[in-house]
Parts: structure tokens; C-alpha cells; sequence
């Protein structure tokens, strides 16, 4: 238990500091409008359209290939921590679980939905 | 009350009134980011009952990528993000209503089983949980058929997804 | 010290939460948002029952949390291809919409 205290702190040092820099850029910067200081702040470039538009969907394939090899680093951390003292067994086991994941990521770069259109 | 029974209490109602939030808010986006927060409170839970690891990949996978897929998806099914239209059934009283009937069978269920009010035993120290996790993922006498099975679950689910969504005719 | 019985407590709220979402919501990804809640749960159950078993060296409860993170991740990328599919032919994301298999 006792170790969470420092992830608690972390967090709310990581909460503390933007919102104190947001709070005090509210409390002491002057404020005097004027629609150009309203528009939205895109690189410097004058915005274009809306911001609520409808994405590509090559992101839903980039996030769909994370999330599945997110859940497969999952499952590797236990067995990798402890392969030393396991057997040969453990390491087989291991290379047909990432190999049957191969598969997959064979089959999303075949297709061309690696390929950002 | 002890420090730890405050704390589980605080961390019960933030993660209950973030769920609430996700439920009825109109703003999909909205509901996706409370549910961001809903998961922050669960992972804080997993902690508070020392599993470590449970609580990290809590963060990791549920908010890291289940959160963000669920984002992308709403980016991806609307032209005008905007809302329009009410965003629950005519008969909503009815499904509140089988909630709490649901909610109060299972607090009728529980309350009648004698291990209901059970205490903890405290850890043994030096207890490593990582590890008793990896040996029981590959041992042959525990938990290695799930494993392989869990691999080939997430193949499915990869080709399924982008076969479904991206089937160009 | 928590007893048991405030974390089933939770995990039967938040699972009443997530069914209220589930029955009472028109768009089909607040649908799975609700789903998702009562998959949270679950493992908020499975990993209660781990801690407050006697054998805690067996870790049972740890590792069907984690097949259920799996299952989890299965779920919601299929769903949501569905959902992603449905709008690119019919357009709309609402549930009683997609009535195609009544008539």
C-alpha cells in the first residue's frame, strides 16, 4: 500500500502544476478581446473549417493493432519476468503465443491497412 | 473508520459518479473521457486491494487503449459531432428500473452469504506478485491453455475488426 | 481494514450503472461504453475474490482479470468495427435504427 503514496504525489504534483499555471495566467493576465486574440491557436496558421469533423479511419487501425499488442505485452511482462527460473517449456510457449499474434499483423500489412492514405 | 475505509469510500463515490456521468451524458465525447475517469477510479481500487499489477494494466490498457479506440470511434461515425435528438430510449424509466431491481437482487443475494463481511488476511512480505502471475500463465498444471487460448481470442478479434470495418468492395 | 462486502457492494453498483447504460442508451458506442462498465465489474470482483481467499499464493482471481482485460479488448474492437461498418452502409449509429432482420 504504502508504495502508492508516491504515484499519489506524482499525480497530484502533475495536477498541481498545470492548473496552477492555467489559474495564475487567469488571475494576472490582462484581458482585453479582440476576435483575432479568440481564434484558435493552429501552428500559426490561420484555422481552416471546424474542428469537429469526421477522422480517417486509418486511426481506428492504428489503435486497433495497439490495443491488441498492448494486451499481448500484458500477457509477456509475468512470463518475462520470471523466464529465468522457468524451463524450456515457458519459452516455447511464449514463441507460439507471439507467433499466432504474427499472424495477425501479417494479415493487416497484407491487406494495406498499414499504409497511411 | 480507519484511513484505508475513508479512502475506499472516496475513491467508491468518484468511480460511481464518474459511471453515472458516462451513462447520461448527451456529448459522446464527453461520455468517452468520463469513462477515462470511471477506469482511473476502478485502477485506484485494484491498488487499494494490493493488486499492483492489475492496477497498472489497468491504466495501460483500458485507459491507454480501450479509452482511445473508443474516441476514435466516435471521430469516426459522426459528420457533425454535435448531438441532435435524444440520446435515450422513450421507455428509460423501465431500464432504470431494472437496474435498481437488478442492483437490489444482487445486494438481497449477497447479503444472505456468510463470507460476505470477510476481513483480509495481510499479505505475507516479500510477496511478489509478478512472478507467482508468470509461473501460473505458463505452467502446465495451471493456467497455460487460457494463455494460448487469449492469443488466438486477439488474433480473431484483430482480422475480425479490420475485415468488418475496412472490407473494401 | 475494507471487508468484502464493500467491494462486491461497488462492483454491484457500478454493474447496475453499466446495464442502465446498456438498456437505456440509443447510439450503439455509448451501448458498448455501458458494456464496458460491467466488464470493469466483473474484474473488480474476480480481484476482490483473489485478495480475500485464504490461498493467495494461487493466483486464480489475477489471471482470469487478465484474461478478462483480453476479452475486454476483443470486444471492443469488434463492436466497434461493427458500429464503424453499420454507419458506413446505413448511415446511422442509432440502434432502433438498424432493423434491417425484423422485416
Amino acid at each position: 500500500m504504502s508504495e502508492w503514496i508516491y504515484v499519489a504525489l506524482f499525480i497530484a504534483v502533475g495536477l498541481i502544476i498545470p492548473i496552477g499555471a492555467i489559474a495564475a495566467g487567469f488571475i494576472l493576465g490582462p484581458k482585453k478581446p479582440n476576435p483575432i486574440k479568440e481564434a484558435t491557436y493552429e501552428c500559426g496558421v490561420e484555422p481552416v473549417g471546424e474542428a469537429w469533423i469526421q477522422f480517417k479511419p486509418q486511426y481506428y487501425i492504428f489503435a486497433l493493432v495497439f490495443l491488441v499488442f498492448d494486451v499481448e505485452a500484458v500477457f509477456l511482462f509475468p512470463w518475462a519476468v520470471k523466464l529465468g527460473q522457468l524451463g524450456l517449456y515457458a519459452v516455447v510457449e511464449g514463441i507460439i503465443f507471439v507467433s499466432i499474434l504474427i499472424i495477425g499483423l501479417v494479415y493487416t500489412w497484407r491487406k494495406g491497412m498499414l499504409e497511411w492514405l | 473508520m480507519t484511513g484505508a475505509q475513508i479512502i475506499f469510500i472516496v475513491v467508491a463515490l468518484y468511480t460511481l459518479g464518474s459511471a453515472l456521468m458516462v451513462v447520461t451524458t448527451r456529448n459522446l465525447i464527453h461520455a468517452a473521457l468520463w469513462l477515462v475517469s470511471t477506469l482511473f477510479g476502478v485502477a485506484v481500487t485494484y491498488a487499494l486491494m494490493n493488486a499492483n499489477f492489475i492496477a497498472v494494466v489497468q491504466v495501460v490498457v483500458y485507459i491507454g487503449a480501450i479509452a482511445i479506440l473508443f474516441i476514435f470511434a466516435v471521430m469516426l461515425t459522426r459528420k457533425d459531432m454535435r448531438d441532435s435528438g435524444p440520446q435515450m430510449n422513450k421507455n428509460w424509466w423501465l431500464g432504470a428500473l431494472v437496474a435498481v431491481l437488478v442492483f437490489a437482487g444482487l445486494a438481497f443475494m449477497l447479503s444472505g452469504w456468510s463470507g460476505f463481511s470477510k476481513v483480509a488476511a495481510d499479505l505475507p512480505s516479500g510477496f511478489d506478485s509478478v512472478s507467482l502471475l508468470g509461473e501460473a500463465l505458463v505452467s502446465p498444471q495451471a493456467y497455460v491453455l487460457p494463455f494460448e487460448v487469449a492469443s488466438v481470442l486477439l488474433l480473431a478479434a484483430l482480422v475480425g475488426a479490420v475485415y468488418v470495418a475496412f472490407n473494401r468492395k | 481494514m475494507v471487508p468484502l462486502s464493500w467491494y462486491l457492494t461497488l462492483a454491484a453498483a457500478l454493474f447496475s450503472i453499466g446495464l442502465f447504460g446498456v438498456l437505456v442508451r440509443r447510439n450503439a458506442v455509448a451501448i458498448l461504453l455501458g458494456v464496458e462498465l460491467m466488464l470493469n465489474a466483473v474484474n473488480i470482483n474476480l480481484v476482490a475474490f483473489w485478495r480475500y481467499s485464504d490461498a493467495l499464493t494461487s493466483m486464480g482471481g489475477q489471471v482470469f482479470a487478465i484474461i478478462v482485460f483480453a476479452v475486454a479488448a476483443a470486444e471492443v474492437s469488434v463492436g466497434l468495427a461493427l458500429v464503424i461498418s453499420a454507419y458506413r452502409r446505413r448511415n446511422t449509429v442509432i440502434a432502433d435504427e438498424l432493423d434491417m432482420l425484423k422485416w
